[in-house]
């Protein structure tokens, strides 16, 4: 192996490729079809079966197991790219990665070698299955429970809010295992294959954005799993949730930082085409001022982001501070470039006929999911007040 | 099959990032070089040759320390490994030198064809192909539009296009072949290419490493660039702005002014 880190900021040309395959192939494929998913607010299987036969679903995964071996950078990159086309299609990969993250960090070689090559290729997909109805930003407090019956668990409980949960193959669930222990030794982590007896989808949500994602209420009914479907040590299971966050909260800020870029170019391409008195409207500097500012806002997002996930990669004792921040002022700035952009668009911004509303709605919830923004803060703040 | 292309890194002409230094000559240090484009469907008619015949193939380029991220794009294509002849000496070389040089990396390899493109766009003097086959005592076929090779005779043919038609050739392997776009379109790299090509392997060489019995250089360069300047631009472009079916009208209207249509 002889991957080469960047050096600096300025990204390799290997990366510079990726992203380039992956946007090409965003805009030729992706793009056409996504003001479509929106509508229909179904799951995008023709988008899947692209992303999976062009190999992106296999970017997380190691080479050993069917994947590409990609870094985290390399993961987001891709997510940008399909971001800017298209947000759902940027959370197929984004969730295939968090789901599968459990088992990359805590999975044996084993498991890992059960359920990977056909998650690399795309063949099945896998949810990450933590929040509750009554445990949202309190992760710990997962009512779900897993007890322990001779070689096998049993899973009781519902999970809300669950991406991609309806048309996952397989769920990385938290459950409760010791009920007794302090708050960050109660969980464990599961993985529940989604025909498993007991296993159903409650509902599917009605969502304002994001909507060829199906976000599902999901009930466990006394299902049993395999002991050797434990991911990690019994008890291990907050901590390995909390380490997934920290490699995925980039994966969320990817897809701002791409629907902010797609936003900006739709802004700019009608600024220069729209005329009003006689001129285009990007002549005028109140347009001009807004233009600039949704480019600094997005600029800084991305290479935050880009320096986060380097950071994360090399190992950095403050990942959990990196990963937040990035994910705070990614969500915040695709939040305000989206409606920036529908304000430069005026009347047309607001309605379907361009994508930019759209992208409004979709922005809205990279404020909100892997940790609110104010979550994020938190865990900013922790990270700067713990004495080490 | 054993295919060497002759890959050179240039100045990518789509961002404009062809600019001279204050020694008169190209700058080349910028980050934004690409594989020089002609190459590219060199080394698409290489890949295709080595699809249909099994084989590998190896970018030969002579440039500066930063080629390798270059010659990364080529690799992701779907070439097997590169070779990279970089020395501080061969800065502001001439094409005679650059032709030696090519010329002696070639004699460090085993190969049954040379692929190169028609020219570069950097330098474009299009002789440098034609110079390492002489050097090189290789059959020369040029402007070649179509490559059928004969392993197991070890012959190949070539269809030449020439301004009437086109020339059937024939030579004996080895051969160098310089390739016109006739060829087919390069592919884009697939990510599995891309990430594949991290394993893959660039030899570097400098002069020492090459067997040269001519001097090479800057220092003995047999042509030098006098004064360069821009084409001047042309003041009356007209650039239409309107929607696709009035923007049509406004050119057919144009067209048809100058009875061009």
């Amino acid at each position: 192996m002889t991957a080469r880190p960047p050096s600096g900021l300025r990204l390799t040309e290997e990366q510079r490729l990726l992203r380039d395959a992956v946007r090409t192939l965003a805009d030729e494929r992706v793009a056409p079809r996504a003001a479509e998913i929106d509508r229909a607010g179904e799951f995008p299987w023709d988008i899947k079966d692209l992303l999976a036969g062009q190999d992106i679903l296999g970017l997380p995964f190691p080479e050993r197991h069917g994947g590409l071996g990609g870094e985290l950078l390399t993961v987001c990159l891709a997510v940008e790219e399909l971001s800017r086309a298209c947000a759902t299609t940027g959370l197929i990969l984004a969730v295939q990665e968090l789901g599968a993250l459990p088992l990359l960090l805590a999975g044996t070689d084993e498991q890992q070698d059960r359920w990977f090559p056909d998650l690399a290729a795309g063949k099945t997909l896998i949810a990450f299955a933590l929040t509750e109805p009554e445990a949202g930003s309190d992760a710990a407090a997962v009512r779900t429970r897993a007890v322990r019956d001779g070689d096998s668990y049993v899973i009781d409980g519902t999970k809300r809010f669950i991406s991609q949960g309806s048309v996952a193959d397989l769920v990385a669930v938290f459950a409760v295992t010791d009920a007794d222990a302090d708050r960050h030794h109660r969980l464990s982590c599961f993985i529940v294959p989604s025909d498993a007896t007991g296993f159903r989808v409650v509902r599917v949500e009605h969502k304002m954005g994001i909507r060829g994602s199906p976000t599902a209420e999901l009930a466990f009914d006394g299902v049993r799993v395999p002991i050797d479907h434990r991911v990690g040590a019994e008890g291990d299971g907050f901590s390995i949730a909390m380490r997934t966050l920290d490699r995925s909260r980039p994966g969320i800020a990817a897809q701002a930082v791409g629907i902010a870029q797609g936003a900006l170019d739709a802004a700019t391409a009608y600024a220069r085409e729209r005329r009003q008195f006689g001129r285009a409207i990007g002549e005028f500097q109140m347009i001009q001022a807004m233009l600039a500012d949704m480019d600094a806002a997005t600029e800084s997002a991305r290479q935050l982001l880009y320096t986060a996930c380097l950071e994360i990669e090399a190992g950095a004792p403050d990942a959990s501070r990196w990963s937040a921040l990035c994910k705070l002022v990614a969500g915040d700035a695709a939040m305000r470039v989206t409606t920036d952009a529908v304000q430069v668009l005026g009347g047309y911004g607001y309605v379907d006929e361009y994508p930019v509303e759209r992208m409004m709605r979709d922005a809205k919830i990279t404020q909100l999911y892997e940790g609110t923004q104010q979550i994020q803060r938190l865990v900013v703040a922790r990270a700067l007040l713990t004495n080490d | 099959m054993r295919i060497v292309v002759l890959s050179k890194p240039v100045p990518d002409p789509a961002i404009g990032g062809e600019h001279l230094g204050p020694d008169d000559r190209l700058v080349r240090s910028g980050a934004s070089a690409v594989i020089n484009g002609n190459d590219e469907y060199a080394l698409e008619a290489a890949l295709k040759l080595c699809e249909a015949h099994g084989g590998e193939v190896t970018l030969l380029a002579m440039a500066p320390e930063s080629a390798p991220e270059t010659l990364r794009k080529g690799l992701a294509m779907g070439a097997h490994r590169a070779v990279h002849v970089t020395d501080p000496a061969l800065a502001g070389s001439c094409a005679l030198s650059t032709t030696r040089v090519l010329a002696a990396a070639l004699r460090t390899q085993s190969y049954d064809l040379v692929l190169a493109g028609v020219d570069t766009s950097d330098g474009a003097g299009g002789i440098v192909a034609a110079g390492v086959a002489t050097l090189l005592g290789l059959p020369y076929l040029s402007y070649a539009a179509r490559i059928e090779p004969d392993p197991a005779a070890g012959r190949v043919r070539v269809r030449r296009l020439s301004p009437v038609g086109y020339d059937e050739l024939e030579a004996p392997m080895p051969a160098l072949i310089g390739c016109t776009q006739v060829l087919g379109e390069p592919r884009y790299p697939s990510l599995k290419g891309i990430m594949a090509a991290r394993s893959k392997e660039i030899t570097a060489l400098t002069l020492a490493d090459l067997e040269l019995e001519e001097p090479v250089g800057g220092g003995v360069a047999t042509s030098r660039l006098l004064s360069s300047h821009l084409p001047p631009s042309r003041g009356d472009t007209q650039v239409i702005r309107e929607p696709a079916a009035d923007a049509a009208r406004a050119i057919a209207d144009f067209l048809a002014d100058r009875r061009i249509v």
